[in-house]
Formats: C-alpha cells, sequence, structure tokens
C-alpha cells in the first residue's frame, strides 16, 4: 500500500495523511489511491506541511509501518533514541536491517 | 576571545529581523518552499529526518562559558534538552520548530552567537585548531586571521550563491589538528624567512564522494592580503565551479579538472586585479583582532608536580591531557565519546558542568573539536584532579581520546535524511567490543571515522580505520576503509573490499587490529603499520 | 518601461538588448545581454560605448552574475547594469552591492518587501561595487 507523508512547515514534525488530517501517528495513515497528486498539490498549496511524498507501507502487528528502514526511522524516532520514540514503540528496532 | 563591537551585534541582530521577516513570509505564502530552502539553510536550518534541524555556528570553534549556558538553555528551552557537536566544531540540534526560530535566533544574539552561513551555497563558519592559543608550536594564534576571514565572508554579497557550500579551515602550526587540506581553502599560517607573518594556501581539498588532498596554491600571501587572495579564489571558483551538477560543483572538482597550475593563473590575475578594489582591511583592523585573543592572566611560578595517586585519574591525564605553552598548565580534552553512547551528544546538564568548569578553572573558554569533543584550554597543572572528579560525575570523564573508541560518527540515518546506514549504532558497537581501556591503550592512537552514506560527514576517508555505510539491495551495509588520514601526514584511505552486516563491520575492525598488533615494529601506530605493510595482510585476514 | 526598477537618475534604456555573440559580432549596439556564466571581460574594451548591460538569471540559485557585475564596475563601467529574470526580494541588497542598478524580475516584487530589503542593512562587512563602507573602514576612520 501507498501511504502519504510529510513535514508541517510550522513545526517540521513527521506527519501523515489520514484521508482528511495529518497524523503525528503512521498508525493513523490511509491508504492512498488515484487522489494522491490532488492532496499532495493541495496540502503545500495550503502550507500545512513544506513539502510530502507517498511512501510503500504495510499493516504489521504493530499496525501500519512503512517498508523502507529510512521512512520507518522517520515514523518512530532514532533508533538509538528509544527514549524519543514516537510511536509504537518497536523493541526490536535495534536490530532493523532494511 | 574575540568580542562583538556595536558593528558584529548590529549584523547579527539584523540577520534575526531579516529571518524573522523571512519566516513570516514563508507562513503568509509570499515565498515557495524552493524559495525559503535557501534562505533557511543560510541560516542554518535543515528539514531533516524527523524535524528541522538546526545547526549553529561556533567560530573557529571557541566558546566562553556564557555561550555554552546558553546552548544548554536552547537544548532545554526549544529543543529535547541535548545537542550535538559536530565535525565542524559546531553544534545542532534536532527538533527545532520553524515558528520558534526568530526568538531562538534572539536568544542566541543575545550572547554573540548566530547561525549564520552554517549551511547553503556559501562560506560557511571557518574551522581552527582546537589547540590554538594554548599550543606550543604555533607561529602565532591562528584565529585573528579566522575572525577576519569571518566577517569578510559574512553575507559576503558577490559569494553568496556559489556553485556548492565553502569550507575554510586555518591553523598555525605543522602539526594539523584541522584536516586543514581537506578543506575547500585550508590556510595555515606561517612565518618567512623574514620573520614576517603570512598565509599558505592550499585549495580544492574535501572528503564527500570525489575525496582529494587540497594542492598547495600559494606558499606565501603577506597577512595583509590574506583576504584580497581568498577574494581572488571565490571569485575564480564562483565564475568557473560547475553548476550543471551538484555533484561536481565543489572548488576540488574544479581544481582538479582545470589542473592546479592553470587555477593558480587564474586565481594570481584575479588576485592582481583586486589589489586596486581596496578589499584589504589595514592592518590596524588584524592589530585590533589579535588584541582580544592575548594570552590569559597567567599564573607564573605554578608547580608542573601533579599527584598520579588515584590511578584512574592518572589514564584519563596520560591519555587526555597534552602540554601547555605555560609552565603550569596544561590543556584537557573532554571525551564526548563514552562506551555506548553517542558520538558527540550532549545534555543540557552536562554542557552547563562544561560551562562551570571552564568559568573556573579555564580562563572562562572551551573549544569544540572537529573530533567532537570539548576542549578546556587552560587548567592549572594543580587543578586537574579537581577537575576531572567533576567531569566522572558528569559522566564526561571517558579516558580514551585518539584511541579506537574515540569515534567520529555522523548522525547517520537515525537523524540524517541523505543517510543510507546508521551510524551510531556501528559506533556503540565498536565502542562496547573495545571497551577495555587497556585493550584501547595496547593498540595505542587509533582513528575511526563512520559515514552513514558517500557525503562523508564522518570523514571515513580520513579515518585510520574508516567506515562507510551503504545501501546495498535495500540492507545496511557497511564498507571498511584503512590508511586515511586528516593529519599532517594527510592521506585517503582505501576500500578493503566487499562490504559487512553491522555485527561483521565489528568484527572486521577487530582483525585489522589484530593484524597490526601482530605485525607492528616498535612505535608503529596502526596507520604506520598499515602504510609499511600495504593493503594485503589485511586483506588476507578479513577475506581470505 | 514600468516593468523595470530603476535606481538611476536616467529613464531605463528601452533598446533591445543583443545577445554577446550578436555585440561581439557587428555592431554599434549600445545594449547587451549576458546569460549566466557568459564571460563579462569580453565587454571591457566596449564599456564606453554601453549604455545598458542585462545580466540573465536563469534560477536565483545561479551566483555567475554577481562576479560578472562587480568585474564590470570594476573596470569603470558606469551604464545601467540590470538584473533581469529569477530576480527575489532576498536577492536585492546583494545585487545592489554587486552593482546593479535596475532590476527587471520575471515576478513582479512587492513594493514594501523590496523598500525593507534595501534598507535592511545599515552595515557591511566587505568592500563591493556600491559606495557602501566596510565596517573595518568606520572602525578605523
Amino acid at each position: 500500500m501507498k501511504i502519504l507523508t510529510g513535514n508541517d512547515l510550522r513545526t517540521g514534525d513527521v506527519v501523515w495523511w489520514t484521508g482528511y488530517d495529518w497524523s503525528r501517528h503512521v498508525s493513523d495513515a490511509a491508504e492512498m489511491g488515484d487522489n494522491a497528486p490532488d492532496v499532495m498539490a493541495r496540502e503545500v498549496a495550503k502550507r500545512v506541511v513544506n513539502d510530502c511524498y507517498l511512501v510503500d507501507a504495510e499493516r504489521t502487528e504493530n499496525g501500519i509501518l512503512p517498508v523502507h528502514i529510512k521512512e520507518k526511522v522517520r515514523a518512530t524516532g532514532p533508533t538509538v533514541r528509544p527514549d524519543l520514540k514516537i510511536a509504537p514503540p518497536d523493541p526490536a528496532a535495534g536490530n532493523w536491517v532494511i | 576571545m574575540y568580542k562583538y563591537d556595536t558593528y558584529d551585534q548590529e549584523m547579527v541582530d539584523t540577520r534575526v529581523a531579516e529571518f524573522r521577516d523571512q519566516v513570516e513570509r514563508r507562513l503568509a505564502g509570499k515565498l515557495t518552499e524552493e524559495q525559503f530552502r535557501p534562505l533557511r539553510l543560510k541560516n542554518g536550518l535543515y528539514q531533516q529526518l524527523h524535524a528541522y534541524m538546526l545547526r549553529v555556528a561556533i567560530p573557529y570553534g571557541t566558546l566562553s562559558s556564557k555561550q555554552m549556558r546558553m546552548l544548554a538553555e536552547i537544548a532545554r528551552k526549544y529543543d529535547r534538552d541535548y545537542g550535538h557537536f559536530t565535525t565542524r566544531q559546531n553544534i545542532q540540534y534536532n527538533w527545532i520548530k520553524l515558528e520558534d526560530m526568530p526568538d531562538l535566533l534572539a536568544d542566541l544574539a543575545s550572547v554573540e552567537m548566530h547561525a549564520i552561513q552554517t549551511s547553503g551555497n556559501c562560506i560557511r563558519n571557518i574551522s581552527s585548531d582546537q589547540f590554538a592559543g594554548a599550543a606550543a608550536d604555533e607561529v602565532a594564534d591562528p584565529r585573528p586571521y579566522a575572525e577576519l576571514l569571518r566577517q569578510w565572508s559574512s553575507f559576503h554579497p558577490e559569494f553568496s550563491h556559489l556553485p556548492r557550500k565553502f569550507k575554510i579551515a586555518v591553523i598555525a602550526s605543522d602539526e594539523d589538528r584541522a584536516a586543514m587540506r581537506l578543506h575547500d581553502i585550508g590556510i595555515q599560517i606561517v612565518k618567512n624567512d623574514a620573520g614576517e607573518i603570512g598565509a599558505r594556501y592550499y585549495a580544492g581539498g574535501g572528503m564527500g564522494r570525489t575525496p582529494m588532498i587540497a594542492p598547495l596554491i600559494r606558499d606565501f600571501v603577506p597577512a595583509e592580503e590574506l583576504v584580497s587572495y581568498a577574494e581572488a579564489i571565490m571569485r575564480v571558483y564562483n565564475r568557473y565551479g560547475r553548476r550543471d551538477n551538484k555533484y561536481k560543483a565543489r572548488i576540488k572538482i574544479l581544481v582538479h579538472e582545470m589542473g592546479a597550475e592553470q587555477f593558480i593563473e587564474e586565481v594570481d590575475a584575479e588576485f592582481e586585479h583586486l589589489q586596486g578594489q581596496n578589499i584589504d582591511a589595514p592592518a590596524a583592523e588584524l592589530e585590533r583582532i589579535i588584541g582580544y585573543f592575548e594570552d590569559p592572566a597567567y599564573e607564573t611560578g605554578l608547580s608542573d608536580e601533579i599527584d598520579r595517586s588515584d590511578p584512574d585519574f592518572a589514564v584519563w591525564l596520560d591519555q587526555n591531557v597534552h602540554a601547555h605553552k605555560q609552565p603550569g598548565y596544561a590543556i584537557a580534552t573532554i571525551s564526548l565519546k563514552p562506551v555506548g553512547g553517542i558520538p558527540g551528544d550532549a545534555s543540557s546538564a552536562q554542557m552547563d558542568v562544561m560551562a562551570d568548569l571552564m568559568e573556573q578553572y579555564s580562563f572562562d573558554e572551551c573549544r569544540v573539536t572537529h573530533a567532537q569533543n570539548i576542549v578546556l584550554p587552560h587548567i592549572r597543572k594543580q587543578d586537574l584532579y579537581a577537575v576531572w572528579q567533576k567531569l566522572v560525575d558528569a559522566d564526561l570523564a571517558s579516558p580514551n581520546l585518539d584511541l579506537i573508541s574515540d569515534i567520529i560518527a555522523c548522525p547517520g540515518l537515525d537523524y540524517c535524511s541523505l543517510a543510507n546506514a546508521r551510524s551510531i549504532p556501528v559506533a556503540q558497537k565498536i565502542a562496547k567490543r573495545f571497551a577495555d581501556i587497556d585493550r584501547q591503550k595496547e593498540l595505542g592512537e587509533l582513528k575511526l571515522k563512520i559515514s552513514g552514506c558517500i557525503n562523508a560527514c564522518g570523514h571515513h576517508h580520513a579515518g585510520h580505520i574508516g567506515i562507510l555505510g551503504v545501501d546495498r539491495k535495500g540492507v545496511e551495509n557497511y564498507q571498511l576503509l584503512l590508511g586515511g588520514s586528516g593529519a599532517e601526514d594527510v592521506s585517503l584511505a582505501k576500500i578493503t573490499g566487499p562490504g559487512f552486516d553491522e555485527d561483521g563491520i565489528v568484527d572486521a575492525v577487530e582483525k585489522v587490529t589484530d593484524v597490526y598488533v601482530a605485525e607492528r615494529e616498535d612505535g608503529e601506530r596502526f596507520v604506520d603499520t598499515y602504510r609499511r605493510l600495504g593493503m594485503e595482510p589485511f586483506k588476507e585476514a578479513l577475506y581470505g | 518601461m514600468a516593468d523595470v526598477l530603476s535606481f538611476r537618475d536616467d529613464e531605463p534604456l528601452e533598446e533591445p538588448a543583443v545577445t554577446l555573440d550578436a555585440f561581439l559580432d557587428q555592431s554599434n549596439a549600445t545594449a547587451v545581454r549576458l546569460e549566466d556564466g557568459e564571460d563579462a571581460r569580453q565587454l571591457l574594451p566596449y564599456l564606453d560605448r554601453l549604455a545598458l548591460i542585462e545580466i540573465g538569471f536563469s534560477t536565483f540559485g545561479d551566483g555567475r552574475g554577481y562576479s560578472a557585475a562587480r568585474i564590470l564596475r570594476e573596470h569603470g563601467y558606469t551604464g545601467e547594469l540590470r538584473a533581469q529574470g529569477d530576480v527575489l526580494v532576498d536577492q536585492l541588497d546583494f545585487l545592489r552591492r554587486c552593482g546593479f542598478d535596475s532590476f527587471a524580475p520575471e515576478t513582479p516584487l512587492d513594493p514594501a518587501d523590496t523598500e525593507i530589503a534595501l534598507t535592511r542593512w545599515k552595515h557591511v562587512y566587505q568592500e563591493a561595487a556600491d559606495d557602501r563602507h566596510p565596517i573595518w573602514s568606520k572602525r578605523h576612520g
């Protein structure tokens, strides 16, 4: 599945498109369909996010997570600072490989 | 250290007001992200993996206690209670909000600090020798020359839209503690036969995806023409540097493609032309700046004796303390590389401790090193034990300076949107594998440097042992390099062969150190043995 | 010409600027246009008879025009020096300092923002092609 992500213009926070708004939690992300380009253009124009793009994702035990490690780290926080993790905590994060 | 006058202060304050206006225009939609990006980058603000990242300038790595306390305060007030000291002697915060930036910059300006030109295609913050002013081997303190160049390069109208970023380092001794020849311009302040101070210019060095060692461009530029010579180099680069491909846009590619001889001809012609253009400040301006870098009021008649009866202190003393030019004093380096920690990170509480120590024991001054440590430059030898005890309490007393666990590592994929692989976990695993300090000391000076991508922010090309993280078909993979150096014996490391996974690279590091221990001759460091033997025995151990 | 923002006392020249090649080929044109990266020094023999040199900025990030402008001014060119193309508010002060005295931006500039941008910086650190004096000269009289 494809999900839509960007960074909040004012705060820089990683955000995910829920189908009607942006959430800081990847588990809220909605699967994107053909309307993705319209949503992206509209949200950038509204200056809610400074940029946005689609990423590959999958449903896991912990909810929706991006497939690639870079987006996984983006979604959940630095693997070396578990205290700063966003959500959901993954005890195996230190052992992730791409 | 340098103090702003009303002009310097007004320049920084004006930039705060300008950036406040730029942020407002961005939020109001008057600037697109594409238009805003270079404006925020020129004020050190990146969009990184998790949030905006702010890089604050620490000119030539020198800080006062008041400034260090403000860095701690910024971490508490606007970030998540920590900061990351970088290989260019700056500090980065990882969780900054755009809407907080104007107030944050105003706070920085209140202690003569800023984020001006810490990113973007302009002349970046100028780095220097962390032992400047304290080292016995320097011909002069290099920082006044760096300050002269800082002012000249700040908001330079002609050189604010360069083909690519531009980094300058200034040193003043034959021992190179600043990786000077791996910069776009490297300057060594020297004395000529007539006893005059001037600058030896190197240009076209750098790391990144095409590492180059800067060739000598001019052996001696008189101090009073230091700036116009830099201006000549910049103009040649701005006019002829490639703009068709950002990966070939650094000055090193221009010098390489044009050839050093032709490049020197172009620079010389421009330099000659610029002599009539009133570019250089009068000698009185350099004298004014030098006045701020006079020696502090050292006490005389101090004892050089140090009580070594505490064995843990003695280990730290032997490893982290260097000779000072002044009798009775020493240079102490605070390692930001505790075993299992994140190289270069310091909490706000630790920054406050360091500020206290600077204020109480080191004439209110510290330096950030390109190896991501902190130097207390002027400690009375009789105070070293007290300083060490306070460092122990703050988890800042790792006695591992220049040893295998004193690792330079970029933030890697844990923080950086450019990275292909994580650097910090690899650094942590290596440090844990070699945690025994006796074993580290047995291995001696061993500079291990890790980058999480080809851009080489972790200086892997300059490591005695370098590690480069790559993305191999979607899997983090680590290449091993040997034989680099960023010091006066500058050299570029070579790749050993196929890469390793995260645990494999730790084993590989251990194997090459085993080869060294078995093969070394008296007094040889790891890199010396490698240079004598070449790659083969190491390859044999790794892949044979 | 309404779309040219001029800081000169004389009227902006309306004669169309010819390309550098065309200028060097013939010509008795008094207006010439340099594209990004064209060598301003080729014009040095002709500065006396030029009334307008227009320098194109294809994107605001391409800074070669700044060096071109300074070189022309350093060699005594006093005619109109116009920046045309992707010219944005936040570049104006740098462009002025390098010797540009008129602007033909592709997208019109906000007049209020322009005024602020051009008056914000009371001091400068370097000598350039304008008449502003570096801070070091103020420090030392």
